[in-house]
């Protein structure tokens, strides 16, 4: 504490904007003690000392971060129900469920026979256990000291507070970057990001939730590793590389990344020792770690994607031997060209190994999720179950600025304040930056990676802004912060968090310009810095302002984003009446409740495999294929299934042993998501493996157009799919303005009406005809040709002749027949 | 022949300079990292002559070597008193971590070895 010791000239700044100086005459001043310049009335007591200060600020800001990213992640539990949202997470719970009621042992080793009918699945080896894990962990502890939550509740809301410890580890990160300062803006940013908090909201159960933050926290120790060239550090990222790999197959991100930061800063000469301590610690430790994990298997030393970390791992490992005999020679400098010639060498000698061992077969080349991120195109051609993803698309710009608003512009300033400033940490950033961005672009989905680099880079535009401009002091003044602590207001928290970094912390702009006015004699004295009085700090304060509004608007455009966009279950759905008051339309789990209690326990679901997991998670019944999608040609047979006549159909059906189908209606209340609209994606995965059975253009118009109305394909009139969709819909009328059999989805009154089921027989509808679940009919007892000509059998007469003379058939004989002689007169004889 | 008895030359001097420049403690370590190489030679040649069959206990195995002698290298790194302005550590720390390390990496390839 005593080392705040100032000289005369310059100032010395803190984490909490505190300015000493020692104007006053006795340099070994204690510090609990402050001066305070007579202009200053706001002088605090002897209880705060500087240090204390900056550690109650940064302890205040980082649990206002953490109780607001958990709290704006809450709408859809307050709103409707604390739930498991959308369909991944249903298969998630139901295997943490599972593990708490079997133990750990049981769980890895699972085979799951509620799914992918004839196959099963090996859950535990396709699983990546760290999510259910960590649910299981805290459920046992919290049950270990009696507080007995259901594990429901425990999947729930393990994401938000996920989130606020992600907040912390972008906090570290960002201290170990830049500053303190920085560091409490990057965890404000990332607790209310919409891009974060879309795939982490209550409910939203998946392995986004607590991978962003093993994410954040393996960068977090990686940087403070290469700062400090620590093998205990090294180890300890391991060990977070570790629990990564067991969260999310995104790791492949960190074990890519952290090789092209070492790479990088070979290239750019800034190879230290103890870049070559904590990035040989770090893969040799990871590499053992990763390979625990069932799913994963081995993988790191056989694929393509794991190739660079072992490629930088054998360069780094030549780099540092002979940069070691280098410094050994005496007559070290004539060797230079030498020494870099043979870097060259390995490292094209290393590509080479590795190229070879890829085409000899070795080495997997790109698997195809990884590939369609460098050809954008390969997907749509060759794996169409990948392409029809929706999350898989490209990203528009709409959703940049959606997402991520202010931060998004503020991200290349910080960008470039950190290649201007460039060191061993500070390329890794940017480097995490242009890979991030280039992804982001690529598929919606990896917004998700972007949007921690982006609050980080943000943070420190911001922190190097505020820096400058807050600082509408010069350096012979004291100020002491007013520490406002107003309750932990939601939507006050962004304006406090700011407030708290500035220098100036005054509430309103009314006062600024008294406090300016007290200071102002003070104005004309130099200081030592020169440029900081460049601006004066009336504009200085007008920025700040500036700032802090534009910091608000961001707060609450990220509240309304996850508010209105992100929060909804999308298993229960609202709607809202003339009068406002909402309507809950709740047919998903009303037809797999019915499911569950009204069918035998081991029937067959046959879906489309969006709803698998929902089926096997709330119906608890054994589905056909479910979301894993690891399966094509599986997939594929529904796919046929759902596309062909209902004859074909149910060929199919028999040999696939269903015994219920389920089909998803939105054309009664104008459900968009339904599975008419799905319905070309499963012709294209169908034609993918039965060409010449299925063919897209058949369900299309001769104009090309998809219709469901009169002028529609026959085919697809006629295709089972179409026929369970619309069964008895043609009598239904749903509004007296529009014709029965009015689909308010496709906006067309529907082609084929009154038609009658053959095979399959209509077992349940829920309410708003939403969901439709059919049983399919067995084999009838005596099977009717239908138009056949009658075969009477008759049997043999006992007059026909029994001589079997002659096969053609012999005329009749009329016994007596009188001869007839034309002309003349018949005598009879 | 020229270049050849240059080479010849420069590893002549390189040996006296490794000689006289390095203390016992690390000549100490190095021996042991020439062992642990020597080791990971012999299974990495075993396994290319009589195959990969239990390909988690040859990788266990390897990985063991190739950890140990990083580990081995970086603590000699550590200890060396040239280095003392890039790091920082008192050579018990770097000892310490030695440990830690040592400790995760063993629990990990008994895990791994089947």
């Amino acid at each position: 504490m005593a080392a705040k010791v100032t000289t005369n000239q310059s100032t010395v700044n803190d984490g909490s904007g505190l300015l000493t100086t020692e104007s006053e005459l006795n340099p070994k001043l204690s510090s609990k003690k402050r001066l305070s310049s007579s202009s200053n009335t706001l002088a605090t007591s002897s209880l705060l000392s500087p240090t204390g200060l900056t550690s109650l600020i940064s302890f205040v800001v980082l649990t206002c971060a953490y109780i607001s990213g958990f709290m704006s992640r809450l709408f859809s539990v307050i709103r409707f129900e604390s739930i498991i949202h959308e369909f991944d997470p249903w298969f998630n719970y139901r295997s943490t469920a599972y593990m708490t009621e079997n133990g750990f042992y049981n769980f890895l080793n699972w085979f799951d026979e509620l799914a992918w009918y004839p196959l099963g699945r090996i859950v535990g080896g396709t699983v990546y256990p760290g999510l259910m894990v960590t649910s299981g962990v805290i459920h046992w502890f919290l049950h270990m000291i009696n507080i007995p939550i259901h594990i429901r509740e425990i999947c729930v809301f393990l994401a938000p507070f996920f989130s606020g410890l992600t907040a912390l580890a972008t906090y570290l990160l960002t201290k170990e970057l830049w500053s303190k300062r920085a560091g409490l803006f990057a965890a404000a940013f990332i607790a209310i990001a919409p891009g974060y908090s879309s795939r982490s909201v209550a409910g939203s159960y998946d392995n986004e939730g607590i991978a962003i933050f093993a994410l954040m926290f393996t960068y977090f120790l990686w940087i403070r590793s290469v700062k400090t060239g620590s093998v205990f550090w090294s180890s300890c990222t391991a060990l977070s590389y570790f629990y990564m790999v067991s969260a999310w197959g995104g790791y492949v991100f960190i074990i890519n990344l952290i090789p092209v930061h070492v790479f990088v800063l070979l290239v750019l000469r800034r190879y230290s020792l103890r870049l070559y301590v904590s990035y040989s610690t770090f893969f040799i430790l990871g590499l053992i770690l990763s390979m625990q994990i069932p799913f994963v298997g081995f993988q790191p030393v056989r694929t393509s994607e794991h190739m660079l970390a072992a490629g930088v791992f054998a360069l780094i490992q030549a780099y540092a031997f002979i940069e070691y005999l280098y410094a050994k020679l005496p007559r070290a400098g004539d060797l230079k060209q030498l020494f870099f010639g043979l870097m060259i060498m390995i490292g094209l000698g290393v590509l080479a190994v590795v190229v070879l061992l890829t085409y000899t077969g070795y080495i997997a080349p790109w698997s195809g999720r990884f590939y369609s991120l460098w050809d954008t195109n390969y997907a749509k051609i060759h794996i169409p179950i990948i392409a029809s993803v929706s999350e898989h698309q490209p990203t528009t710009w709409t959703s940049f600025f959606f997402d991520l608003h202010l931060l998004i512009c503020l991200f290349p300033v910080g960008a470039w304040f950190c290649i201007r400033e460039l060191n061993d940490e500070r390329v890794f950033i940017v480097l995490y930056a242009v890979f991030a961005s280039y992804f982001a672009g690529v598929m919606i989905r990896l917004m998700l990676t972007l949007t921690p680099c982006v609050c980080v880079l943000a943070a420190i535009a911001l922190s190097k802004t505020l820096d400058y401009y807050a600082d509408t002091e010069t350096s012979d003044m004291n100020s002491s912060p007013v520490v406002t602590t107003n309750g932990e207001d939601e939507s006050d928290n962004e304006s406090e968090t700011n407030e708290k970094n500035n220098r100036n912390l005054y509430d309103k702009a009314g006062k600024s310009k008294t406090v300016t006015g007290r200071r102002g004699p003070s104005n004309g004295t130099p200081d030592g810095d020169d440029d900081a009085n460049i601006v004066s700090s009336n504009i200085k304060t007008i920025v700040v302002i500036c700032i802090a509004m534009m910091l608000m608007l961001l707060a609450v455009h990220c509240t309304w984003v996850t508010s209105n966009a992100y929060s909804s279950p999308s298993i229960v759905l609202a709607s809202y009446n003339n009068d406002g008051s909402r309507y809950i339309i709740d047919d998903f789990r009303e037809a797999y409740y019915w499911l569950r209690k009204n069918t035998p326990e081991r029937a067959r679901v046959m879906s489309w495999w969006d709803y698998g997991y929902q089926i096997a998670g709330m119906g608890n019944r054994t589905v056909l294929v479910d979301n894993n999608t690891w399966n094509n040609s599986h997939i594929a047979l529904v796919g046929k299934a759902m596309s062909s006549n209902e004859t074909e159909a149910y060929k199919i059906m028999t040999m696939l042993d269903v015994d219920y189908i389920l089909v998803i209606f939105g054309g009664m209340i104008g459900y968009s998501g339904d599975d008419i609209n799905k319905f070309l994606w499963m012709v294209r995965i169908a034609e993918g493996e039965h060409p010449k059975d299925i063919r897209e253009q058949d369900y299309f118009t001769e104009s090309g157009e998809f219709r469901v109305d009169r002028s529609g394909s026959p085919v697809l009139l006629n295709c089972l799919m179409y026929k369970l969709c619309y069964y008895r819909f043609g009598e239904l009328q749903t509004d007296f303005r529009s014709p029965p059999g009015f689909d308010r989805t496709r906006h067309v009154e529907i082609g084929n009406k009154n038609f009658d089921l053959q095979h399959v027989e209509e077992a349940y509808t829920t309410e708003h005809w939403i969901v439709r679940i059919y049983k399919v009919k067995k084999l009838s007892n005596r099977l009717q040709a239908k138009n056949a000509l009658r075969q009477v059998q008759r049997r043999k007469s006992i007059y026909a002749s029994t001589k079997k003379t002659g096969q053609a058939r012999k005329a009749g004989v009329i016994l007596n027949k009188p001869q007839i002689k034309k002309g003349t007169k018949v005598t009879r004889k | 022949m020229s270049q050849l008895g240059q080479v010849v030359g420069i590893l002549r001097k390189l040996n006296e300079e490794y000689q006289i420049s390095t203390p016992k403690k690390l000549k100490l370590i190095d021996a042991y990292l020439v062992y642990v190489l020597l080791t990971g030679i012999i299974q990495f040649a075993y396994c290319l002559l009589v195959g990969t069959f239990p390909f988690n206990s040859f990788l266990s195995g390897f990985i063991s070597t190739v950890g140990c002698f990083i580990l081995a290298a970086s603590l000699r790194i550590q200890l060396n008193k040239a280095n003392q302005s890039t790091f920082n550590v008192t050579p018990e720390r770097a000892f310490a971590d030695f440990v830690f390390a040592h400790i995760i990496l063993h629990l990990v390839v008994m895990n791994f070895i089947g």
